[in-house]
């Protein structure tokens, strides 16, 4: 089954969830509406002529200015007709995505990482925790405006001399 | 009756048989362990983030940094999207000595596996075996890139510099002789009762599990799941060569010890089959200039090759916009790049898709109702490296 008869089913199945189709390098990526993600990614599994049974990677991506900001990207594959699927919604910041985990459980660590990474929620996953980062890490930090280097990272590291230190128990 | 509670243990950061800094939370009803909850990012360094910052030929010196004990697969990952990006052709000689010295590179990781997975299970004696090979390609390597870890040695475009002449005679000694040596391993362990109570029908999982849990590589096949990369999406020539895709049936640590042996004996034929192969001509691609550096020796004679020089050290290229994903089997698994260009000379998202950190997911699953000393064989036949994890 060629990957353009999964847009056609996809087409046909979705027509108002449909976002878009671009084709490069021989690559296809289907924008859906964000709404309709999980009915969307339901009939990709399911359906006899699409089959995509493997979820390969999910991947976050801040389009920077763009409208909406963050992009989510799943990309499939289907053992039966060894071809390649790219998904993608747009989200807004704040705005959340349906989880995926139940449909394939191997979205479970990949959204924990996006969620992690980008701050982009999904709602009704069972286990949303920073994955990567320390708990208390405040920030996200793939996003495009956090900064790569720490603002104090050329500064020299505080020095406590043992005297100072003997003042500062005293006073 | 006595009361009897749940105890939670934890296993790591730093165990042994955790191969690196990998943290296991375990809830254990005596032995049997009830959930377990992996704790990982101790060695999380910011690649994909640092990769934004850098030019394309830049962020190569990166990927080595990921899976270490395989630094030319990684960066064969990297050029293959790089290329894709551009759409540039690379030479035939070139392919085939990407294959062969990614091949190598399987081998050795592969053994280095081996080494600790039957060290963490207690049979010592094939450590030293194992060892004994790695040290040979790593020499071998080391030869060809000057670098036995981080070697950064397959380029955009191609490879760094041609084969020196003594490296195709120490292939072919090491192709005839290599199949012997995996005989050697497999008497110490194949039939070994030992080592087959300590791995049969251990942390079974069944094929769709795998599918489920998006597991590739090893794991995948002794599962009896037919998917190689090299086979769905062949890459750098593979289709010229002529070699097999082991499969287990149980997906037990024993199935997977198998399909492994099995893939050295096969990456061992693709090594001999390259090297008796390799085409006679250049190792980078000869009509992509804004691309590839100019020779040496013209550098220090012509202006124009020098001025492009330059240009390429400091600024890199600027792919069209696009975004691309290329993949390829690394001997964790499906080892994959997504790229995303917006026009400039740094990527503008760069996504590792990495396979241990995808395959240790599945671990809690693997490991549910099993007992507390089958956890160390488990996560040895996962062959997790914690560099891929955390990035």
């Amino acid at each position: 089954m060629a990957k353009s008869t999964a847009c056609e089913l996809l087409k046909a199945q979705f027509p108002e969830a449909v976002r878009g189709i671009d084709e490069f390098r021989g690559e296809t990526s289907v924008t859906v509406d964000k709404e309709r993600l999980r009915a969307v990614m339901a009939f990709l599994k399911e359906n006899e002529g699409t089959l995509y049974d493997l979820l390969v990677d999910i991947a976050g991506v801040d389009a920077g200015g763009g409208s909406p900001r963050f992009l989510v990207v799943y990309l499939l594959h289907s053992m039966k007709y060894n071809n390649r699927l790219r998904i993608k919604v747009g989200v807004s910041e704040g705005a959340a995505v349906d989880t995926v985990s139940d449909i394939w459980k191997a979205a479970d660590w990949m959204e924990r990482e996006v969620y992690d990474l980008f701050g982009i929620e999904f709602s009704r996953h069972p286990d949303l925790r920073r994955i990567l980062l320390p708990e208390d890490f405040t920030g996200h930090p793939l996003r495009k405006d956090y900064p790569l280097k720490g603002v104090d990272f050329d500064k020299p590291f505080p020095v406590c001399l043992e005297e100072e230190k003997g003042k500062q128990t005293d006073g | 009756m006595a009361e009897t509670r749940l105890m939670t243990i934890n296993m790591g950061p730093q165990h042994p048989a955790t191969h690196g800094v990998l943290r296991l939370l375990l809830e254990l009803d005596g032995e049997v362990i009830v959930k377990s909850v992996p704790d990982i990012g101790y060695l999380h360094r910011g690649i994909e983030k640092l990769a934004e910052s850098m030019t394309y030929p830049q962020a190569l010196t990166l990927t080595d940094r990921l899976d270490y004990t395989s630094g030319l697969s990684n960066n064969l990952a990297y050029c293959l999207a790089v290329e894709k990006l551009l759409d540039i052709a690379i030479p035939k000689r070139a392919q085939y000595l990407r294959v062969l010295l990614a091949e190598l590179q399987r081998i050795a990781a592969h053994l280095l596996w081996i080494a600790t997975h039957a060290l963490d299970l207690g049979a010592m004696t094939l450590l030293f075996y194992a060892f004994r090979d790695r040290e040979e390609i790593l020499g071998m390597l080391e030869l060809v890139t000057g670098a036995r870890l981080t070697p950064s040695f397959i380029r955009i475009g191609g490879i760094a510099a041609d084969i020196p002449e003594p490296f195709l005679p120490r292939v072919r000694a090491f192709v005839a002789t290599f199949p012997k040596r995996v005989d050697e391993y497999e008497t110490l362990l194949t039939e070994n009762i030992i080592w087959k109570k300590r791995t049969q029908g251990i942390s079974p999982m069944s094929g769709a599990d795998c599918i489920d849990y998006g597991v590739t590589g090893p794991v995948l096949r002794a599962s009896g799941v037919y998917y190689d990369v090299r086979k769905a999406y062949p890459y750098s020539s593979y289709e010229d060569f002529d070699f097999e895709i082991p499969l287990g049936q149980k997906g037990d640590v024993y199935d997977r010890y198998l399909v492994r042996l099995k893939e050295m004996r096969q990456s061992n034929r693709i090594v001999g089959q390259a090297a008796e192969k390799l085409p006679a001509g250049p190792v980078m691609a000869v009509d992509a200039p804004q691309v590839t550096p100019p020779a040496k020796e013209a550098v220090g004679k012509d202006i124009a090759a020098l001025i492009r020089h330059f240009k390429i050290m400091e600024e890199g290229f600027r792919p069209p916009c696009g975004e691309v994903y290329a993949s390829i089997e690394s001997s964790k698994g499906e080892l994959g790049f997504y790229l995303i260009s917006d026009g400039g000379n740094k990527p503008f998202r760069m996504r590792v898709r990495p396979p241990s950190f995808i395959n240790l997911g599945a671990l809690p699953k693997m490991i549910k109702g099993q007992m507390v000393a089958d956890v160390v064989a488990a996560i040895g036949s996962i062959d997790i490296v914690l560099g891929e994890i955390d990035r």
